[in-house]
């Protein structure tokens, strides 16, 4: 199977290149990353990150034939060869497929992403109806692995001033949630021109995220918490 | 050469529920507080757990802690410690209520309390029938977890020193544990992290074995790091395997299936389970489950055209049920599997999953080891926690939802007795300018080797000899062999060479140092099994098949030093109830 894969390692290149690697699966090789790994044991100087290899860890998240993705969730038999393999766009490369997230974690941390509840708590556990659980659904399961935020043109041209998919998915989640009480806080921590309203809505992060979240609904529904807090 | 160094009160190498756990307890506490990881927090693997975490709540039926309790050393096969099990059950109501109010996402029942579901091994009444004890959060409770004790520490402002790879723990003449030797791997630098204590909490091995559930990352580095500075480790032949691992792929489907009402079939579509265990069936311990799946495969009633798996039928449990509690299960089936588990069963085997053994602690996590006649003299400085530590609370082998609790039960008890040693009161003893040498110098060999064996190579190698020689029935001559085959590897794996010669993200040579620790624990599992001639738990030994509590009732200790094994008691007392003696074990 044919590869074109972005290399690029900053102690020996000047700029990045493209490299072509042509390599005979074997037939267990199911997904992109057993290709990556095979491709690794014969070129050791091939670097991206990758653990638990069934889609739940976020590590191995790239650009795969021009969409986000996660390579151990992506079965070579959907691809389009030579398989294009870049970064994340948008943020520095570290190295080859190695992105630094810095920036993306930093939008993540900066909502806020805990619970808040002041009042002390039962003894037990506090009490939520399967209602008010069920509109976590959708929203807790995501894994930060930058798909989204990183497929959103808004986030690439400022990712230090818009907040991102992923982390407002996250400042909904809580938000959402019938034993947080910070509600206030969190609406004001993200009116902002920059912050939340850089989304445009043209739901790049919904196309491209692996667990089939849907930020762009999540940020519809701060707005709308937004419009009745002032009504 | 002086290594650059930072120092800190405490240390703890891993961030995954273990670790996070004990750091929120530290940082609360004020206490200046260190977390090295090889990856992102939440990208540790304790995100891949799945079905429940076990806690008497009594939520959707009745229970107990002692019932809780006495399934586990049943489950153990009576070679867990009954004190520690006794401290773990316990405590394990009130560390779920606490988790929940971090904000965990448990999913519920109408009247808003935790929902539980039946697990393998959870009874009611000792044995009676089964009980509803793991709560979940439908099956992804392992990322829940994970990520709501992240969020805790971003609230507690926790400093975490992402994608650093701990190599070597610094040791003084005294044996006290004084911080670790840790490469930066973005940018190839190595640092000696000073500490007054160090937690090690790196998690399992997995990736000994060819087919694993594990994630890439778990390759038993606080393992390898213990054995190096001459800590034994504590019963290593006792590897689980999970009865229902994806075939050929190896991703692990959640017991909380079965617990939801799944079974499994062999070719006849007989519920082959009825027979080897006609209480519990398929809700049975997993050592028991794998065992019988493993009987039916050998006795050419195996599934598929090389007869080779058997089926986890859960299509008559309503999509319904399944799209509500079990979600990722169907997403995983139907990428691995190619079957969509509403309409079809899924092929599975039994897949390694969980060390039982490691490096051994007392209750408080305090690393223990055997000096001057007392078997459990406490390493000054050192604590293990979770998953590489062994306490031992799942003896021979544990039941499931017992792991994610071991988790919360022992990280939370670490941090609470280090913040009661008045750690911060203590002053640093001081590092020599030596102390990073043995880390340096494994660096050194791999920058100099220009020539060598590739590290997939051997760590493939390693993997394919611990599969076919230390797999679910074992026997002395496989054994034997397989233990001349590791040592012989281990031999190759001094002599590997990588061509990456960067320094910067250099995952070649992460990985060339991740082989030093598999290796180890590999040593420890093959040496510790083939020393032990009986069936007890996760060791099943076709030549000496029964449980021999005359002479076996004990836990084998490993020492990488002359490759050596000792023994020691199994602590049969209970901190306040009656203990549990051995008797047979039935399902």
């Amino acid at each position: 199977m044919k590869f074109r894969i972005y290399r690029y390692d900053p102690d020996h290149d000047e700029k990045p290149r493209l490299q072509e690697y042509d390599i005979a699966l074997d037939p267990h090789d199911r997904m992109l990353l057993d290709a990556l790994i095979r491709l690794k044991s014969v070129d050791d100087t091939l670097s991206f990150r990758r653990s638990c290899r069934e889609g739940v860890c976020g590590s191995d998240a790239m650009n795969i034939n021009g969409k986000n993705g996660l390579a151990c969730v992506t079965n070579l038999k959907t691809l389009k060869e030579p398989v294009e393999l870049r970064p994340l766009p948008g943020l520095p490369v570290i190295r080859d497929l190695i992105v630094d997230m810095s920036q993306f974690f930093k939008q993540y941390h900066s909502i806020k992403p805990y619970l808040v509840n002041d009042t002390p708590p039962p003894e037990r556990e506090r009490l939520q109806s399967p209602a008010d659980r069920e509109a976590l659904d959708g929203l807790y399961e995501c894994i930060l692995c930058a798909c989204c935020s990183t497929a959103c043109p808004s986030f690439w041209w400022n990712p230090d001033k818009f907040v991102g998919p992923a982390g407002l998915l996250q400042a909904y989640r809580f938000m959402a949630d019938s034993r947080d009480r910070d509600l206030n806080q969190r609406l004001d921590n993200v009116e902002d021109p920059y912050r939340l309203f850089r989304c445009h809505s043209i739901m790049n992060c919904v196309d491209v995220c692996p667990k089939g979240l849907n930020p762009t609904l999540a940020i519809e529904r701060i707005k709308d918490l937004l419009v009745k807090r002032t009504v | 050469m002086k290594l650059p160094t930072r120092r800190f009160d405490a240390l703890i190498v891993g961030a995954g529920g273990a670790g996070m756990r004990a750091s929120l307890q530290l940082a609360q506490a004020g206490l200046s507080v260190a977390v090295l990881s090889k990856v992102f927090p939440t990208r540790s693997h304790t995100v891949a757990a799945q079905g429940g975490i076990g806690a008497s709540l009594g939520n959707m039926s009745e229970d107990s802690w002692l019932w809780h309790m006495y399934d586990t050393i049943k489950g153990s096969d009576w070679l867990g410690d009954q004190d520690a099990i006794e401290y773990m059950c316990k405590m394990a109501p009130q560390v779920v209520f606490e988790l929940e109010h971090f904000g965990m996402p448990f999913d519920r029942n109408p009247d808003g309390t935790i929902y539980q579901r039946p697990f393998g091994g959870h009874s009611m009444n000792f044995g009676e029938k089964s009980v509803r004890r793991a709560c979940a959060s439908a099956d992804r409770t392992g990322h829940s977890m994970l990520h709501t004790l992240y969020q805790q520490n971003v609230r507690v402002d926790t400093q975490f020193f992402v994608e650093w790879m701990a190599l070597d723990l610094i040791r003084d003449a005294d044996g006290d544990v004084l911080g670790v030797t840790a490469l930066e791997m973005e940018t190839g630098e190595v640092m000696a992290l000073e500490a007054k204590v160090t937690v090690l909490a790196t998690g399992g091995a997995g990736r000994i074995f060819a087919a694993s559930t594990n994630a890439f990352i778990n390759t038993g580095d606080g393992l390898g790091m213990a054995a190096r500075a001459g800590v034994p480790l504590e019963d290593m032949e006792f590897w689980q395997f999970h009865p229902t691992g994806v075939a050929g792929a190896g991703v692990l489907i959640t017991e909380g299936v079965r617990g939801e009402g799944g079974i499994l079939l062999n070719d006849k579509g007989e519920r082959f389970m009825e027979r080897y265990a006609p209480n519990l069936k398929d809700l049975a311990s997993r050592d028991v489950v794998s065992r019988s799946m493993d009987q039916e495969i050998k006795e050419g009633r195996g599934c598929g055209p090389h007869k080779d798996y058997v089926l986890l039928k859960m299509d008559h449990l309503g999509p319904e049920v399944i799209l509500k509690r079990l979600p990722a299960i169907r997403e995983i089936a139907i990428k691995f599997a190619n079957v969509d588990p509403i309409k079809e069963p899924i092929p599975v085997v039994p897949t390694i999953h969980y060390m039982m053994g490691g490096i051994p602690t007392n209750i408080h996590g305090q690393v223990v080891v055997p000096k001057d006649g007392d078997s459990n003299r406490v390493v000054e400085g050192l604590y293990a926690v979770g998953e590489c530590a062994c306490v031992s609370v799942h003896g021979a082998n544990r039941l499931g939802t017992n792991s994610l609790l071991d988790l919360l039960v022992f990280g939370r008890a670490a941090g609470n007795h280090i913040v009661s040693s008045n750690v911060r009161a203590r002053t640093h003893k001081g590092l020599k300018a030596d102390a990073g040498e043995p880390s340096l110098a494994r660096l050194a060999r791999l920058d100099a080797a220009s020539s060598g064996e590739s590290v997939a190579e051997v760590g493939n190698e390693l993997r394919r000899t611990m599969q076919s020689h230390c797999g679910v029935f074992r026997n002395q001559q496989l054994l034997a062999e397989g233990v001349q085959k590791v040592m012989e590897i281990a031999e190759r794996a001094a002599r590997t060479a990588i061509a990456d010669r960067s320094r910067t993200f250099n995952t070649a040579r992460v990985e060339a140092l991740e082989l030093d620790n598999l290796i180890e624990v590999a040593k420890a599992t093959i040496v510790s099994a083939e020393a032990r001639r009986e069936s007890r738990g996760a060791q099943a030994r076709s030549d000496y098949p029964d449980r021999d509590d005359a002479n076996w009732l004990k836990h084998t200790l490993w020492h990488r030093d002359g490759n050596r094994l000792d023994y020691k008691a199994v602590n049969m007392k209970p901190l306040s109830v009656e203990a549990f003696p051995p008797k047979a074990r039935t399902y």
